[in-house]
């Protein structure tokens, strides 16, 4: 790119950054804006960088007095104890991750090719009883899990699947709020994309996988970091008791109920368990921005 | 009058057919949504009758379930003190953290839009960092440790406010509020997400309408233009907020200890486990679990009819 062209680009740019700023909006109005966000982020962000420099620190600065906030010298030595103390165990570490990792994709994967199923036909069809269903669904989103809890209990006991995988697995693929998102989201697909593959001859599911579902990609993530999120931190306490089918959350809690002892292996626990699903999240924010932005409940 | 029953009937049967025709047709729709409906109406719909069932009997899983009529719910209101500590607990929860944590989850979406894309992205992950992070908040217990070396105790006394250390979790004086403080520092969730989107979704040209037509600040902008096109998206904030906000149970249980002292932080689901899976009295528990089933969708109607008046 030759030299003038460089500078007329950034001219076009400085201009557009001018263009930009409302006319509405007081200098004064934005530093304070700026200087409130930052006071606020600071108090939110604050427990979430103590937890994971607590964890950084060795044993002999967490119990120090004044306490620091910040970990002097900063090592691993709580995250290799809790390896040792997980290997040491009867079940091994490698099972408790196992089964969660087991469990979350299995769990996700399945709710979301349920899930998009029938959203798709609720979103691009219409026929006798699907608004109905639906409204089913958003009512559904209106009370928690632990309205349903004991009866869940029953069901699944009632099933077989009690001390299985399957009793987290299956009730999650039913999640209300996925079904939603998803909805939402293809109904603002264009109809005409759909008919016009119909017209070329290509079958119903064929419409489904080739068409619908490569084109709501931010969506799919959207359902994929609520639903690992969900079934992550999921404890299963009540469905599962043999150890070999615990979960990682519900072992590790059971390692940082150990007391004083294990205060350093608790802090380095915690970090373990909030990792994944920020990082997924930070990894696709742009994503699940875009399926939110048509979240909106129209009645 | 009998001229008009029977058009009506006819009119009926006829609408009836044209939709077993539809239906007819449209099969396939019906195939694509047959497992999720059948999940959903296994895990979600029948346990809600389920719950309704059960609570008008006496159940312990061992026995067959035998008919009591209302006697579950007359001993829940009348007799069961706790319950009622529970509910008012619940409800204090709810009418503070419910309503505090939707404006904060609009007020930080709306401020966080003002702000260039690359900033904005960041603050977002801050922001809704602490609803996703586990059960990062029992670090609060650190923060409110009940003996001098807890930070707050410690600032407190060398501030010379307090003499002695304050036992933060055990005195039921100061267990709600601070469960209230460590769930506004987790309400910026799913809603909050739903903000910044919408946010970023209205249209730009009516903005510049609005400047045309003498909108003269920030804060006119928000009611005229902002608000109206954001409805819904307020209305699935209200929702989220509403459905955690009675719901809690997480951060009272891991905080104050469960049971806590003179129940101070028991909230309705905390009292639910304790029936259903310490005692299994499923029939007493479904009872609460159907109270609050009813409270829950009661509270969400009503703020719903409230949201549709924004900006009309």
């Amino acid at each position: 790119m030759s030299k003038a062209r460089k500078k007329e680009k950034e001219v076009v740019y400085r201009k557009k950054l001018i263009r930009r700023r409302k006319p509405n909006r007081s200098v004064f109005g934005d530093i304070a804006l700026y200087l409130f966000l930052a006071f606020v982020g600071v108090i939110m962000v604050f427990p979430i960088v103590y937890a994971v420099n607590s964890a950084l620190k060795p044993l002999d600065e967490l119990f120090m007095f004044p306490p620091k906030i910040f970990a002097i010298n900063p090592t691993f030595d709580n995250f290799s104890d809790l390896f040792v103390t997980m290997g040491k165990s009867w079940v091994t570490f490698s099972r408790y991750l196992f089964n969660t990792v087991f469990i979350t994709f299995v769990g996700t994967a399945g709710h979301l090719l349920v899930a998009s199923m029938g959203a798709f036909v609720l979103a691009k069809y219409d026929f006798p009883g699907g608004n109905t269903f639906f409204k089913l669904v958003t009512v559904a989103m209106m009370f928690s899990g632990y309205v349903t809890a004991i009866p869940n209990y029953l069901i699944i006991n009632g099933l077989g699947w009690v001390d299985t995988y399957w009793a987290i697995i299956i009730p999650a693929f039913a999640s209300p709020i996925g079904l939603f998102l998803m909805k939402q989201f293809m109904e603002g697909l264009p109809s005409t994309l759909i008919e016009a593959a119909k017209i070329d001859g290509a079958s119903e599911w064929r419409v489904f996988s080739r068409i619908v579902m490569p084109n709501v990609k931010p969506a799919w993530m959207t359902l994929i970091i609520f639903q690992v999120q969900a079934l992550w931190n999921n404890k299963a306490a009540t469905f599962i008791y043999s150890e070999e089918r615990k979960t990682l959350v519900y072992a590790l809690q059971q390692i940082q109920s150990g007391g004083i002892a294990r205060t350093g292996q608790g802090t380095a626990v915690l970090v373990v368990v909030m990792i994944v699903p920020i990082l997924i999240f930070v990894f696709s924010e742009s994503q699940i921005l875009e399926t939110m932005a048509s979240s909106g409940l129209k009645d | 009058m009998k001229e008009y029953i029977r058009k009506y009937f006819v009119l009926r049967r006829h609408e009836a057919g044209v939709a077993l025709k539809k239906a007819k047709r449209s099969k396939m729709c019906y195939l694509f949504l047959a497992p999720y409906a059948i999940l959903f109406t296994m895990f979600y719909i029948l346990p809600v009758i389920t719950s309704i069932f059960f609570s008008f009997t006496y159940y312990n899983i061992l026995e067959s379930p035998r008919f009591i009529g209302l006697q579950n719910y007359i001993s829940l209101i009348l007799e069961d003190d706790i319950f009622l500590i529970s509910i008012k607990n619940t409800f204090l929860i709810a009418v503070i953290t419910g309503p505090l944590g939707y404006m904060m989850s609009f007020l930080f979406a709306w401020l966080i839009n003002e702000l260039p894309r690359w900033i904005r992205s960041i603050v977002v992950i801050i922001f809704y960092a602490p609803s996703i992070a586990g059960n990062c908040y029992v670090i609060f217990s650190v923060f409110f440790r009940g003996d001098a070396y807890g930070y707050v105790n410690a600032f407190l006394m060398n501030a010379g406010i307090i003499n002695e250390p304050i036992l933060w979790f055990i005195n039921p004086k100061y267990m709600l509020p601070i469960c209230m403080l460590v769930i506004l520092w987790m309400s910026l969730g799913t809603g909050f997400l739903s903000f910044v989107a919408g946010l970023q979704g209205v249209d730009k040209s009516q903005f510049e309408a609005g400047y045309m037509d003498g909108v003269k600040n920030r804060w006119q902008e928000l009611w005229y233009i902002t608000l109206p096109n954001m409805k819904p998206m307020l209305m699935f904030g209200a929702v989220m907020s509403i459905t955690q906000a009675f719901g809690v149970c997480d951060v009272t249980m891991a905080l104050c200890g469960y049971p806590s002292t003179d129940y101070a932080a028991r909230t309705v689901v905390t009292h639910l486990f304790d029936y259903g899976y310490s005692r299994f009295e499923m029939g007493y528990a479904s009872a609460i679990a159907t109270l609050l089933f009813l409270i829950m969708i009661l509270c969400n109607k009503a703020i719903q009819s409230m949201l549709r008046r924004v900006g009309t």
